[in-house]
């Protein structure tokens, strides 16, 4: 289906309007930001966040959702990436691709990030569990929209600068630690999310286990700096599972007829 | 006046070390990186033999003056710079997978090929010095030169078994600074003595490192490292790979691809294995109890034993024995292990034999060390289960990076061969990784489509079926039509495991995409299409490349559409970009910046002789001489490397078909650039000389082509000596042939345009560099047949460019004067030598172009 120019019109205004108002909340109320920022450091996130906004296309999710939601997006927004990657990778914190954070580990795309934290769905209050800290940034991201997020990291060195980061950056409801993540955390499960961010042979059972009903599970299957899709695991409320794939763009392999 | 010994000898050893260089340049950063970029950089890297030829025809006279000089130090120097450039180059940040975001990447790269380009040049310069000094002498240069690269190609190889890379371009360096010393004019002993002193200091330093190299921290072997606790325990290191073992007792690895979510346990203890850093195998602990192992039944591999019972099976690709133990526990009969790297088997049944309880000598099991397809040629017994293993690492492959790969594991002839071996009712097992949107899969089913239908078999759909986890793929193929007990297993396997049954015969379509669901039935949309009549107009419509891999095209992981490329660059920002099949764009930028360069280096020495000369010089045939190096260069590298392609199934082993292919033609070439001057004497009947060698290669290569697809196959059984023999034997006439033209027109050229010598071999180098690259693409495109075929028409141009002059200059013999030169200086190119007799050919360069060969292996 091609969408008209009717059917974008209100797209964009819903733009603008996401915009202003992310404008207006960095501005004035940088909430989980300590450090202060300076306005082009602002600017910089603005524009990427413009780019991840008009990049958003048909997402090829079964709901037929379009593009990242409101939500996600807005935290995104007030989200310091520049605070999560090393030194020498600030100047390119606020461009729209992965970026290396040391240790053979990578911080993804952002649009990628807001992909994954919107297929997760989580609401205020939700318990969320996360196998792979690495730069923290989306541990950061999900602290925002959910209640707590329990997050383990494998490497040492990772796990111990992701733990600084998020301690000073103020995100206290992440509760980061360097373990073997997968048994993932019993003391806090069950959880209504989780994210497997972490390169996996295979989605560990115990976590499955620790999914509630109605929770959702996303994982990021590809190499470093290339995710080639995403897998979504639902469980059903009557515990039976349901794995999606879903790559983050539209493409149909089959051109049309000739 | 002759050339002296010690230089001659000294000739030689650069002529070998440069060789091995380049052999172990592309092992060494087939482990630090990706074995494509190693392509990528030893290609340009090349090119500084074209620079050797154009320093060389820019400053000819006083090069030539002070040979010995320039020799030993230009010897010594790429002795330091073979070991030094490889060191500075492993350390410079380039990041393969950020080439497309990162700007600097590119950069990080060209610095990389500066780097490598320094101690090629310096090799070439030793070699094109004594070619164009020694002219006269020729023929013996010629000897020297060849005898010393055909070592060099062999003796890597060799050596690469005994010792550590590392050593052995300790060992490298050190032959430089000796060829160095050797070339050493007699009052410069105490450059003489420094270069020996440096060289023993190098070989010392070479057998006292123990740092490891430092691989790209994105390869799973650093990845892996990062996780606390891990530690290498052991590491072994041949031509075909360097492996290395991990242990992690603090976070336990669970390797198990594609592992059902139903599992009930998960894998138990394991000891990771890699190939130069990828392609991660589990080395298993040995169970008391196989029920433990129960979780080898929730992967899609094991489908086919579902449909078994007490099977025969072989496991082609047996790695660390994985399969072995997943037919153990279903209760196989007898299995046959097929795994081409010994390395890989002694860490498993000796080094960690305890640990492993050593899978390979198991009762009922049988271990063949070799080679898929030659194991598969050579056998005759039948069997009930053939396993192709999952061996690529996932991350490579998902990214397009083994495009270049020739493999002959995946051809339409491969699977026919597969399944002429399987016994009544037995199946083909083939598992793949899932890749969004589907590409392998879908070309494994056309291709086995086309194998059953050239095998007779009318209906190929009613044989196959496909089962589908989140990770893995599997294909089955039945010897005979799936039956409705079949099916009803299958069905069975896939409910308990949550896999999705995407093929089988007589299937509905909404039983297709339940579990892993994507948002289109891909696969199995796919399957319909690719099992049914539109089969040729949905592979024409996809957007990757799914057309059938075979034997004369065998590139199966080249998915690659340039028709699709700028749809995915437009989606670089919403994560498109990892949907790009990187292999082949790869080749393509390298063949650009090859050429770009070649045409520098060849333009530019151009520009300036025919700016500073006079008329005379103006009227030197240019372009006949660029057009017959340049068809000569590429047609010898095409011809070689469709045979090198050719023999690697017979020969059945990679490694042994490059290094006997390598090794017959450089030797035969050089036997027959010896003997071009019995040609010489008799063109002047009026037939031109090169005319010979042209006919004869092309009735050879021609024939050969017609020939070997049906003399080869009955002869797979022989022993390896014997192939080794025939292969040798049936390239040594045509290498003879092969060796001529490069002499001859030399010859002919020192007599008419003697100036033009050290520029027509930067052309000879520049072109055989671009040819190894060149005839991949024409390869993955139109199959080695037809790169055979341009390399016939190729010699045959060839012949025509420079053939006629030839014939005059032959016949109006007497006349030689050397080319009036540009002033100043004066007589720079005839350096006071006296004219020159036609007779000796003149032929240092033969063994430059089958250099680059290496490049890509």
């Amino acid at each position: 289906m091609i969408p008209t120019p009717f059917q974008r019109a209100p797209s964009r205004l819903r733009t603008g309007l996401i915009l202003f108002a992310l404008l207006a909340v960095a501005r004035f109320a940088p909430a989980a930001v300590a450090v202060s920022e300076d306005a082009a450091v602002v600017a910089a996130r603005l524009t990427l966040l413009k780019e991840v906004q008009e990049t958003q296309r048909d997402v090829a999710d079964l709901e037929e959702r379009k593009g990242i939601t409101a939500a996600t997006l807005a935290v995104l927004g007030k989200t310091p990436r520049q605070e999560f990657v090393p030194d020498e990778q600030r100047p390119y914190a606020y461009e729209n691709r992965p970026l290396p954070i040391g240790h053979g580990q990578t911080i993804s795309q952002p649009y990628m990030v807001g992909l994954m934290t919107d297929l997760l769905k989580v609401k205020a209050g939700d318990r969320v569990f996360e196998l792979g800290t690495g730069s923290a940034y989306q541990s950061a991201i999900l602290a925002q929209l959910a209640g707590e997020v329990y997050s383990v990291e494998i490497v040492p060195p990772l796990g111990e600068r992701a733990a600084r980061t998020l301690d000073r950056l103020g995100y206290h409801n992440v509760h980061a630690k360097i373990a073997d993540g997968y048994y993932g955390w019993q003391e806090h499960a069950p959880f209504d999310a989780i994210i497997v961010t972490a390169a996996a042979s295979h989605v560990p059972p115990p976590l499955v286990a620790q999914l509630k009903p109605g929770g959702r599970m996303v994982i990021p299957v590809g190499a470093s700096f290339l995710t080639q899709h995403l897998m979504l695991v639902e469980k059903q409320q009557d515990g039976t599972i349901i794995t999606r794939q879903i790559l983050p763009v539209k493409f149909v392999p089959l051109t049309g007829r000739h | 006046m002759a050339p002296p010994r010690r230089l001659t000898f000294a000739l030689a050893l650069i002529s070998a070390a440069a060789l091995a260089y380049e052999i172990l340049l592309t092992r060494l950063f087939s482990i630090i990186q990706w074995h494509h970029f190693a392509y990528m950089m030893i290609s340009v890297a090349l090119l500084g033999y074209g620079a050797a030829g154009t320093l060389v025809t820019f400053q000819r006279a006083r090069l030539e003056q002070r040979l010995a000089q320039t020799f030993t130090l230009a010897a010594s120097l790429f002795g330091v710079c073979a070991i030094g450039a490889f060191l500075l180059a492993a350390r410079v940040p380039f990041n393969a997978l950020e080439f497309l975001w990162d700007l600097r990447q590119p950069l990080w790269l060209g610095l990389i090929y500066l780097l490598l380009f320094v101690p090629f040049f310096f090799a070439a310069l030793c070699v094109c010095l004594m070619f164009t000094r020694y002219a006269v002498h020729a023929r013996l240069i010629y000897s020297f030169d060849i005898l010393g690269a055909a070592a060099g190609s062999l003796g890597i190889v060799a050596l690469l078994f005994v010792v550590p890379p590392l050593l052995a371009l300790a060992l490298i360096g050190a032959a430089g600074l000796l060829a160095g010393a050797l070339a050493a004019p007699r009052d410069w002993r105490l450059q003489r003595v420094g270069a020996l002193g440096l060289a023993l200091a190098v070989v010392y330093g070479g057998c006292t490192w123990t740092q490891p190299l430092r691989m790209s921290m994105y390869k799973e072997l650093s990845q892996t490292l990062e996780v606390m606790g891990t530690r290498v325990v052991a590491e072994r290191s041949s031509p075909l790979g360097q492996v290395t073992v991990v242990e992690s007792p603090q976070i336990p690895l669970r390797y198990a691809p594609g592992l059902s979510l139903s599992a009930p346990g998960e894998p138990p203890e394991q000891l990771a294995l890699f190939t130069d850093g990828e392609g991660l195998n589990a080395i298993q602990r040995k169970l008391d109890d196989p029920a433990k192992a129960a979780y080898l039944d929730y992967l899609t591999s094991a489908a086919s034993y579902h449909l078994l019972a007490h099977a025969q099976v072989l496991i082609l690709g047996a790695g660390t024995g994985a399969d072995v133990l997943q037919a153990q526990y279903f209760g196989a009969a007898a299995v046959t292990a097929v795994e081409l790297n010994p390395d890989v088997v002694r860490l498993v049944q000796d080094d960690f034999g305890t640990f492993s309880g050593r899978p390979f000598t198991q009762p009922g099991v049988k271990l063949k060390i070799g080679e898929a397809r030659g194991f598969i040629a050579s056998t005759r017994e039948r069997y009930d289960l053939i396993q192709l293993a999952l061996i690529d690492a996932f991350g490579a492959s998902s990214a397009g990076l083994y495009a270049l790969s020739e493999s002959f594991l995946y051809t339409v002839e491969s699977l026919q061969a597969y399944s002429r071996r399987l016994a009544p009712g037995g199946y083909l097992s083939m598992t793949r990784w899932v890749a969004l949107p589907p590409r392998d899969t879908l070309k494994l089913i056309g291709m086995a489509a086309t194998a059953l239908e050239h095998n007779g078999v009318r209906d190929p759909g009613r044989r196959m079926a496909l089962i589908r986890g989140w990770r893995t793929v599997t294909l089955l193929v039945k010897n005979g039509d799936l039956n409705a007990v079949d099916i009803e297993h299958l069905k069975a396997f896939c409910k308990s495991r949550s896999f999705d049954l995407d093929w089988y015969p007589g299937m509905r379509a909404d039983e297709a995409n339940r579990y892993n669901q994507l948002d289109q039935s891909w696969f199995h949309d796919g399957a319909v299409a690719m099992l049914g009549p539109g089969r040729a107009s949905y592979v024409e419509r996809y957007k990757f490349n799914i057309e059938p891999a075979t034997d004369d095209k065998p590139y199966f992981f080249h998915f690659f559409r340039w028709g699709t490329l700028p749809e995915l660059l437009r989606m670089k920002q919403d994560g498109g970009l990892p949907l790009l099949e990187w292999g082949y764009p790869l080749v393509v930028a390298t063949l650009v910046q090859a050429l770009l360069a070649s045409a520098a280096l060849i333009l530019l020495p151009m520009w300036w002789l025919r700016r500073r000369a006079g008329a005379s010089v103006r009227a030197q045939p240019w372009l006949p001489t660029a057009g017959y190096f340049g068809c000569i260069g590429m047609a010898f590298m095409f011809v070689e490397m469709a045979f090198i392609a050719k023999f690697t199934l017979f020969l059945s082993h990679p490694l042994y078909a490059v290094a006997v292919v390598l090794f017959a033609f450089l030797l035969s070439a050089g036997v027959g650039g010896r003997s071009s001057s019995m040609l010489r004497s008799r063109g002047a009947g009026g037939v031109p000389a090169t005319v010979w060698p042209v006919v004869a290669i092309t009735v050879l290569a021609l024939g050969y082509a017609w020939l070997l697809p049906h003399a080869l196959p009955p002869l797979a059984a022989w022993p390896d000596v014997a192939r080794i023999a025939v292969a040798a034997g049936l390239i040594f006439p045509l290498g003879f042939a092969m060796g001529m033209p490069f002499p001859l027109g030399m010859a002919a050229l020192a007599d008419s345009a003697d100036g033009l010598v050290p520029w027509a071999w930067g052309v000879n180098a520049c072109a055989s560099v671009v040819s190894t690259v060149l005839a991949t693409l024409l390869a993955i495109h139109l199959g080695f047949d037809v790169v055979l075929l341009i390399a016939v028409m190729l010699y045959l141009l060839a012949a025509c460019c420079f053939a006629p002059r030839t014939a005059t200059v032959i016949q109006h013999g007497s006349r030689r004067t050397p080319v009036p030169l540009p002033t100043p200086p004066a007589g720079a190119f005839g350096g006071g030598r006296s004219p020159r007799p036609p007779a000796p050919a003149s032929a240092g360069a033969r063994g430059r172009n089958l250099q680059n060969k290496q490049s890509q292996r």
